[in-house]
């Protein structure tokens, strides 16, 4: 591969490791976890998604997970897009805003209302607003709910980012976005507990 | 959408076999060239609305659906299908995704053959008591699916004592990791049907 597996990296395992061998008996999942992290950060086409919003909404989704090699390499990420200073310290001042504990949210009435989860609705603040833009600022509430209360998404979600000027694709694929780095975190996440069981080197 | 009037959403956790709805525009078959039936993988998704609308980003798709297929389906090694869509099953019921839980717990059942241990999962939720084996890799599924993560050592060392190897953990850590954006995928976008 051209570029180096992002989930080994992240998890800090080695070649020839014994976390290697055994992700390498899922070759598929191995290559096409990596295609996905390429075809979301190195897209053929940006027009509906712009790097800069994927990287800002990037640092939020995996700082809000709390601090780890994953939360920092998308920091790092954003800081190195044309507008990223900017961007990094206003991400940085609402992921301190937005941090909780989830899953919770609401279930459609009925049976299961008992099991109803009331937490924080977080909208981005009003001072920060300007600096992310309303697009962005879309994005961030709708990634916050799906982070921390993916049972509450609703209909309603959709038009605020249509309306935010979202395009149906665009939607698509900052949903793929958020999704996949809920995935990535935690493979990583795994990867590193089980690789510090066994013992083997777990740089960083 | 004009099918959002005929939405009849389910209220429980079910094996039932359920539709789902869009919320936004999916693409038109008429519309799909071969760069989208690359990224549906199987071209029999076309008929399908969820993969319509995923595949507006057929790269995404395509990279996503591989994935999907050999953390479930390759199953030359490593911990049965059946227990990986526990996993699945396990994660969704967690994270409230009554869509891929019914999907999921389907397999489950059809893979173990514990048809009412799974439906037990479905009704009381992920604290139910399924054995040691089947707690160990629930109660890890769990763990990962929390925000702030609270996967630990301690998840190892119960899936360990319950009989799995070091492949075998590998394979819950992707099982559940991937409902994670499965469910977010799904829940983002639409919503199930009756």
């Amino acid at each position: 591969m051209s570029t180096k597996d992002i989930i080994d990296t992240l998890a800090g395992i080695e070649p020839g490791s014994a976390l290697d061998a055994i992700r390498a008996k899922r070759v598929q999942a191995r290559e096409n976890a990596q295609k996905s992290y390429l075809s979301l950060f190195e897209p053929i086409d940006t027009g509906d998604f712009s790097l800069v919003e994927r990287a800002a909404v990037a640092a939020f989704v995996t700082g809000l997970h709390g601090e780890s090699p994953v939360a920092t390499f998308y920091r790092e990420k954003l800081a190195a897009t044309a507008d990223g200073a900017v961007l990094l310290e206003a991400i940085t001042g609402e992921i301190a805003r937005g941090k909780t504990s989830g899953p919770y949210g609401a279930y459609p009435a009925g049976p299961l209302s008992a099991e109803d989860k009331a937490g924080l609705i977080y909208r981005v603040s009003a001072e920060r607003k300007p600096v992310v833009g309303v697009r962005l600022a879309a994005a961030l509430d709708h990634a916050h709910l799906l982070v921390f209360r993916p049972r509450d998404a609703a209909a309603a979600d959709m038009k605020a980012l249509l309306a935010a000027g979202w395009s149906n694709t665009g939607i698509v694929t900052f949903s793929q976005l958020v999704a996949f780095l809920s995935f990535q975190v935690r493979v990583v996440t795994g990867l590193r507990v089980l690789g510090a069981s066994l013992g083997t080197a777990n740089a960083a | 959408m004009s099918a959002a009037n005929t939405v009849n959403p389910p209220v429980v956790f079910t094996q039932d076999e359920l539709g789902w709805v869009s919320w936004i525009d999916p693409l038109p078959e008429s519309e799909l060239t071969e760069r989208h039936f690359a990224g549906l993988v199987d071209r029999s998704r076309a008929k399908s609305e969820y993969f319509r609308l995923l595949v507006r980003d057929p790269e995404v798709l395509e990279a996503r659906t591989k994935t999907d297929k050999d953390i479930f389906y390759n199953v030359a090694d490593g911990l049965p299908r059946a227990e990986r869509e526990l996993a699945a099953a396990a994660t969704s019921r967690y994270n409230g995704c009554i869509y891929c839980a019914s999907v999921h717990a389907r397999f489950a059942s059809t893979y173990s053959r514990r048809r009412d241990d799974v439906q037990r999962l479905l009704d009381e939720g992920v604290r139910v008591d399924l054995g040691e084996r089947w707690n160990a890799v629930v109660k890890a599924s769990v763990a990962l699916a929390a925000t702030p993560i609270a996967f630990g050592p301690e998840n190892i060392a119960e899936l360990r004592s319950a009989g799995l190897d070091d492949a075998e953990i590998v394979d819950v850590i992707n099982g559940a990791s991937f409902f994670n954006w499965a469910n977010r995928l799904m829940l983002s976008l639409g919503e199930p049907s009756k």
